[in-house]
């Protein structure tokens, strides 16, 4: 602990309450998410996982609590301060949320023409590469969404997020949906895109696999608060009946976690 | 010293034999993109053999900086060949990502030529509404098939969400239905009797609220309201069921998607559009009433005993019959472009805008066909 302290935190979380009507999700969220490194958030279904990334990038108005990144309070941003910050990151939606009406290079170049002034060409160029950054075969960069398969359209919908360049990468459930083969294909894509990018990621899943092969520290969400957060091997040893389960049922012994 | 040709913030070209050598300087970053590509381009033409790219002077790399490089690499290869130098271990991996050159591929979807396009889409649009107009025929005869097939075995008639529907279609389309014959009536009865005024004819104000209301007006507006009301929600309703494979799934659970969904809303429509219809021409005849008391100063009284006098019964039979046809229309429409959405929400919009257009057009269609009808048989 004492030397995760002196690293640099993107992200700050402190105190987050989070409530539909009566119902508390989170209560007293604290977490830190340091430079360069890939978070996996995990829980049981319906502990706020997504709302607490949600909440993050602003989506969700928390009750109470400070979210701060790069050390700016996000509530207390200027409009304009708002937009800019917005370029410092790219989110991944659960189901990629690209425009159904644009092609997948359309797609990438939406972020670029709303935040840059750039000519045809360059983005042109710049689209292709990211499509093959994301693992597309290049004819992908002119299909329209509804004609992707799943796995595909993820990695669209990741190539997206990836367009400005992001500091921080917030992915929701990248692998869900996709077949065991594309997942680790994904999983592997992601590790290694953010290594080489030096990209700091926050990821929610369940995928026990995606935790064992990307993640470099792990936060367990449960009883409306974050149980741990700590790299993979000490949150197992972790004495909570949730994680005892979810770490030592038979999917984990599968992903290769003993 | 060699020989400084081009400099800018981001680019430095120093002439050279056998090659120029081209200095990347400062943060090649999204931010300076644009600025980059211009000074690029420029830099280009200075360049006419081969170039060494040295890229110490870079403090800042991203891989929008990356594509650049690379970018300028193929252009210099063009030329000569490009050699890259100086890339500091940070940045190594980076390069790497994108190092490879993707070719030229579309980004965009396939534009016609501006003076095809128009043809095509007339053409496509003419034998989609041919097609469209077959497969709703279609879509109707096997409705009416399983229709009568239920008069056989009634107990497959759904009961349940038939009234659920009633209610949705007919109880709660009184408000809307009745607000708008109100006004209709009155703004009828206010215009007429300005006409006739001129001829000083407007008791006959009357008669003709009498005979549009009951042999026109009321079924046909309340219609519309049904039209755009009702047939609009059965399309949405249907079709995010189809999206969500609900009625795949109803399929495989042995149940058919026409009985379940179609026939408990047709029959619903049949049974309420006559009754709206009524309620519509009453309340219209109401708005006629309270109009010519206010403008013409008729009482009610006066007004009810003249009406009695003028108006048959054919006139409100010949409105009423029309009724349950064009609930029939609109049900099916509804249904039938509900059931026709597949892969994406953009096209459950689409069909329910096309199902509100095509049920109105089907029914004004129809009720032309009417009046031919029953001014034939002198009714």
């Amino acid at each position: 602990m004492d030397g995760s302290l002196q690293k640099d935190a993107v992200i700050r979380v402190r105190g987050i309450v989070n409530a539909f009507g009566d119902h508390v999700v989170h209560d007293g969220i604290d977490l830190d998410v340091y430079r360069g490194e890939i978070l996996g958030v995990v829980g049981g279904s319906g502990t706020g996982k997504s709302v607490l990334l949600r909440t993050i990038i602003g989506l969700q108005k928390q009750k109470a609590g400070v979210v701060e990144i790069n050390g700016k309070d996000q509530t207390k941003l200027s409009p304009e301060e708002i937009q800019m910050a917005r370029r410092d990151w790219g989110v991944l939606f659960q189901d990629g949320a690209l425009f159904s009406s644009l092609t997948v290079a359309q797609n990438i170049k939406v972020p670029l023409r709303e935040h840059f002034h750039m000519s045809q060409g360059l983005m042109d160029d710049l689209a292709r590469s990211k499509v093959t950054m994301a693992g597309l075969p290049l004819e992908a960069a002119c299909k329209f969404p509804a004609d992707l398969s799943g796995g595909m359209r993820k990695r669209a919908a990741l190539a997206r997020a990836l367009a400005l360049d992001p500091k921080i990468l917030f992915l929701d459930e990248p692998t869900a949906g996709l077949d065991p083969i594309g997942a680790a294909a994904f999983d592997g894509l992601i590790r290694e895109l953010t290594k080489s990018l030096g990209i700091t990621v926050f990821l929610v899943t369940h995928d026990l696999d995606t935790l064992v092969r990307v993640c470099d520290r792990v936060a367990v969400i449960g009883d409306k608060k974050v149980l741990i957060a700590a790299p993979l091997k000490d949150v197992m040893k972790f004495d909570h009946p949730w994680v005892q389960e979810y770490f030592g049922g038979p999917r984990a012994r599968a992903a290769g976690i003993d | 010293m060699a020989e400084v040709v081009y400099h800018t913030d981001f680019i430095c070209v120093e002439e050279g034999a056998p090659s120029s050598l081209v200095r990347f300087l400062g943060r090649w970053t999204i931010e300076n993109a644009q600025a980059i590509d211009d000074a690029m381009a420029a830099t280009i033409k200075a360049i006419d053999k081969g170039a060494v790219l040295d890229c110490t002077g870079i403090t800042g790399l991203d891989t929008t900086g990356a594509v650049l490089i690379r970018r300028f690499a193929a252009k210099i290869d063009d030329a000569g060949a490009a050699v890259l130098t100086g890339i500091s271990s940070d940045y190594k991996e980076l390069l790497e990502v994108i190092s490879c050159c993707p070719p030229e591929a579309a980004t965009e979807p396939e534009v016609l030529p501006w003076y095809i396009a128009p043809v095509l889409e007339v053409g496509e649009a003419f034998l989609r509404a041919v097609s469209s107009f077959a497969r709703l025929l279609s879509f109707l005869g096997l409705v009416l098939t399983r229709l009568f097939g239920t008069l056989l075995a009634p107990g497959r008639i759904r009961l349940v969400p038939m009234v659920h529907q009633m209610e949705a279609v007919g109880l709660k389309a009184m408000g809307i239905v009745g607000l708008i014959a109100f006004l209709i009536g009155a703004v009828m009865v206010n215009q007429g009797a300005i006409q006739l005024a001129k001829f000083g004819a407007d008791v006959f104000v009357i008669d003709l609220l009498g005979i549009t209301q009951l042999r026109e007006m009321g079924v046909l507006l309340t219609s519309i309201i049904v039209a755009g009301r009702s047939g609009s929600a059965f399309t949405a309703q249907i079709g995010s069921m189809k999206l969500n494979e609900e009625v795949d799934a109803m399929r495989t659970l042995g149940m058919n998607p026409v009985d379940v969904l179609v026939l408990p809303r047709l029959l619903a429509l049949m049974i309420c559009l006559p009754l709206l219809t009524f309620y519509a021409d009453i309340i219209g005849i109401a708005g006629g009433v309270t109009m010519a008391w206010a403008q013409l100063d008729i009482s009610p009284a006066n007004f009810l005993v003249y009406f009695r006098d003028v108006i048959s019964f054919d006139h409100y039979a010949v409105g009423i019959i029309k009724a349950p046809f064009f609930a029939a229309v609109i049900a099916s429409c509804g249904c039938y472009q509900g059931l026709r959405v597949s892969s994406s929400a953009d096209v459950l919009g689409e069909r329910t805008t096309k199902s509100v257009v095509q049920s109105i057009f089907l029914v004004i269609v129809l009720d032309a066909m009417f009046a031919i009808f029953f001014t034939a048989v002198d009714l």
